[in-house]
């Protein structure tokens, strides 16, 4: 039972992840590079990392999206299979039209870092069925382009079937987060045939152990694997 | 050395999208002086040299069409 953390060209989150599930949830973990043809054959679920893949370039998350083993990642996806993509991951799943929408740049246009305060609608489901909906959690946010964007229907239907997962508490009057522009204030969704993809700008993984200030995230990290 | 057919990608966003970057450009300019630009709009210009499919191109990587026109134009 192996946790996949997929390695793109300058993802840089992938070492703080293996060793959450490894030191911390106590899970096998193994990188696996973005090149490979196939996920272990003992993959338990996939972990699509932090960072800045391919510089940024063209389009946040789009060129590693094309990678070899996105093909393999889309197929255990669509069979079910557990996938969380954090942040970059998370860009990475919207290139790769595993989830619905785009992350663009943040409405004031600066790189924003700091621990935030959110809700989660989607308690209780997929990857966050170890917290009660609606609870409120903070979690660690360092992005630039973390602005969820989708187009009124996919808003529609991602709101009437529950597929919000994850959303920041201080939105403006348009119903926008405040820390960043982001449509209904989604900080993450579900994706999946059974809620299984999770995608998400915040960081578990930077929460995960009480010395580095919370362990808010770590529950949906053990919930791959449960 | 061969040559290829000269192709030049043109990235726009589409019209309803926020442009933070445009924006931010305006701002600028505005501190700048130039007070009364009324919009400003940053693209994409992305010049390929190919005998390839272009159009494939753009839909294969380039353009994100949720938010990005195109248009091409061979050289």
């Amino acid at each position: 039972m192996t946790v996949a953390v997929i390695r793109f060209s300058a993802s840089n989150c992938d070492r703080d992840t293996r060793y959450v599930f490894e030191h911390v949830v106590q899970a096998k973990c193994d990188f696996v590079w973005q090149d490979e043809n196939e996920l272990p054959a003992d993959v338990r679920a996939v972990v699509l990392p932090g960072g800045f893949s391919f510089g940024d370039y063209l389009r946040a998350g789009a060129m590693a999206a094309h990678r070899p083993i996105m093909k393999a990642v889309k197929r255990f996806a669509e069979g079910g299979g557990p996938v969380m993509g954090i942040c970059n991951g998370f860009q990475i799943l919207c290139e790769a039209q595993i989830l619905p929408g785009i992350l663009m740049p943040n409405h004031h246009n600066r790189f924003v870092c700091s621990t935030v305060e959110l809700k989660t609608p989607g308690g209780g489901l997929g990857a966050l069925k170890n917290y009660a909906p609606d609870e409120t959690i903070k979690l660690p946010i360092a992005h630039h382009d973390g602005r969820y964007y989708a187009n009124d229907d996919d808003l529609m239907r991602l709101t009437r079937d529950q597929m919000i997962a994850l959303t920041y508490v201080d939105k403006d009057e348009h119903n926008n987060a405040k820390v960043n522009g982001s449509a209904l204030g989604i900080a993450g969704i579900f994706g999946g045939p059974t809620r299984n993809v999770l995608g998400l700008m915040p960081h578990p993984e930077r929460r995960s152990e009480l010395c580095l200030g919370g362990t808010d995230g770590v529950r949906m990290l053990q919930s791959l694997l449960s | 050395m061969t040559t290829a057919a000269k192709a030049r990608v043109l990235i726009t966003l589409r019209p309803d999208i926020l442009d933070v970057q445009g924006q931010t450009i305006q701002a600028s300019l505005k501190s700048l002086g130039f007070k009364s630009v009324k919009s400003i709009r940053v693209g994409k210009l992305i010049e390929i040299e190919s005998d390839e499919d272009v159009d494939a191109m753009t839909k294969a990587l380039l353009v994100n069409p949720i938010i990005e026109d195109f248009k091409v134009e061979v050289l």
